[in-house]
């Protein structure tokens, strides 16, 4: 019994964080650039395999060919440590992530832990480290700057992250990311409860409070992951290149694929929360419970939708990034303290006045 | 005297960050969707489409000698262009014509006319100070070898390039 159940674990654990979360790393990565073009009436990589979707090989290619160099001022163990300790804990949040119902009995998820959202928090914000640690092992001056400018922003928007999913705790009254995913699929969508239990006045009052979280939480995923319009770390009109200025190679590469992995991560954990994960709309093929047997291919249906939702959402941090200007840092601490906090704060106050007369 | 420019004053909705939002995404995802379907149309994938047709006749391309209609050098070995050449780009060693040749009468003719493609930086005075309408800029830009030899263009190479050219060139026109 206990082998069947590594095995299993295993082959999800290859499957879905190495043949799936790393090549979509790469694609949206290949994503990013030809979208990028597009918006700005250029091309973009077109000339390595059919429309240039083999361009992140020969990019790995080219990283892992380039000399790495280790420039003499800096502090040798932590600027080799850095760039595996952005990319690791990026990856290790695909654990707790239902990236589909069920295949052939088994559950679709890593770990399935009663503490999803918790674990994830948890793990994610490590990711600071491997900044920080760049930032002081490198020795110079901008990456130092950059590492604390993403110190201090990824700090302050962990709070308003945190605390924008309380309300739809506090309405789902879970916190294992599977039951969620369930309670979405038969009962409507947090953001769009149109059928099962969600199709009442009650649903449409609470899906208020989770449209308020899900715009906090989304921008302060940007935040988190550094993405424009808040990738102050590392601006390149000020700071160069921000906190891995001083990399070279596949330690570079591991930075920017730890973006990357954080990115589809904080996607992956936004369709889960509020987009109904994995399931379907209006209950289509909806399991009756988390227990219920599921035919092996609505099994797959199940994962292909969430991986659809996932895309759509990475394309959206794509668009978003290409179209909005840098903040000022004054205004992103502002924006982060002054306005997402309190808003938060008032959100779960909301959520819980909903909860105490609806109930 | 310093002048004071005034912030513009933002109406609430404006502050809330989100229009600005959807009005830079109408933009960009405008451009986006018009470069998608291929409404718009602004690269030219260059070794698949060129853009020889169009290049103007003052275009400053390789320099390559030239015949006249009588298949004789018109380069006298006067060495001007390479005096002027800037980048020394030109070298030319002249001969004797012997006097038993049909053109004995011109005198000189160069033995060895070495253009460098490396150092050449198309300026185009060889071609100007030239007083034998002898070489010319031509129209072929993509100048590419494997090794310096290569890169060297001789006489033979020259006149491949150049080919043979009729009539006087008026080089004052208004071109110029």
């Amino acid at each position: 019994m206990e082998w069947q159940i590594i095995i299993a674990a295993t082959i999800k654990i290859v499957v879905f964080v190495f043949l799936v979360t790393l090549p979509l790393v790469a694609m949206s990565v290949w994503a990013e650039r030809r979208v990028s073009a597009a918006m700005q009436d250029r091309v973009g990589p077109n000339r390595v395999g059919p429309m240039g979707l083999l361009q992140p090989v020969a990019d790995g290619i080219k990283f892992l060919l380039k000399e790495d160099f280790t420039p003499n001022h800096v502090r040798k163990t932590y600027f080799w440590l850095a760039p595996a300790l952005t990319m690791v804990p990026a990856l290790l949040t695909c654990a707790v992530l239902p990236f589909g119902s069920r295949l052939f009995g088994e559950k679709m998820v890593i770990a399935d832990l009663d503490v999803g959202p918790l674990f994830v928090f948890a793990i994610a914000s490590l990711t600071v480290y491997g900044i920080v640690l760049a930032g002081w092992a490198s020795n110079s001056k901008y990456p130092f700057l950059g590492s604390v400018r993403a110190t201090s922003q990824m700090i302050s928007y962990e709070i308003s992250l945190g605390l924008s999913i309380v309300p739809l705790v506090m309405i789902y009254g879970e916190l294992n990311l599977g039951r969620i995913v369930q309670e979405q699929a038969v009962n409507g969508w947090a953001l769009l409860p149109l059928w099962g239990e969600g199709l009442s006045v009650k649903g449409f009052l609470f899906a208020i409070p989770l449209f308020i979280s899900f715009i906090i939480f989304v921008t302060s995923m940007f935040a988190e992951t550094n993405r424009l319009p808040f990738d102050l770390p590392e601006c390149e009109t000020e700071l160069v290149a921000g906190y891995h200025t001083e990399y070279s190679s596949m330690k570079f590469a591991l930075f920017f694929l730890g973006e990357y992995a954080a990115m589809i991560i904080g996607s992956g954990l936004a369709v889960t929360l509020f987009l109904g994960g994995w399931s379907l709309p209006f209950g289509w093929l909806a399991p009756e419970s988390i227990d219920a047997i599921v035919p092996w291919w609505h099994g797959l249906i199940h994962i292909g939708c969430f991986f659809a939702k996932v895309i759509g959402f990475i394309l959206f941090f794509i668009i978003v990034r290409w179209t909005l200007p840098r903040f000022r840092y004054d205004q992103l601490m502002r924006l982060g303290w002054v306005f997402f906090f309190e808003l938060a704060l008032a959100n779960v106050v909301l959520t819980a006045l909903l909860l105490m007369w609806l109930k | 005297m310093a002048i004071v420019v005034e912030r513009p004053k933002l109406k609430w909705w404006e502050h809330l960050y989100l229009p600005a939002l959807a009005q830079g995404m109408r933009v960009t995802l405008g451009h986006f969707v018009r470069i998608l379907s291929k409404k718009d149309k602004v690269t030219m994938q260059y070794p698949e489409e060129k853009w020889d047709a169009n290049l103007p006749d003052y275009y400053r391309g390789a320099p390559a000698l030239v015949t006249d209609e009588q298949d004789r050098e018109r380069c006298v070995a006067c060495q001007l262009c390479e005096f002027i050449c800037p980048p020394r780009a030109i070298t030319i060693k002249p001969e004797e014509i012997p006097s038993d040749d049909k053109w004995a009468k011109v005198e000189k003719r160069p033995k060895v006319f070495d253009i460098d493609m490396i150092r050449c930086i198309y300026c185009g005075l060889c071609e100007e100070v030239c007083p034998e309408q002898a070489i010319f800029l031509r129209k072929d830009y993509a100048i590419t070898g494997t090794s310096r030899e290569a890169m060297v263009h001789d006489k033979q190479k020259l006149y491949e390039i150049g080919g043979v050219r009729e009539g006087l060139v008026n080089k004052w026109n208004d071109l110029k």
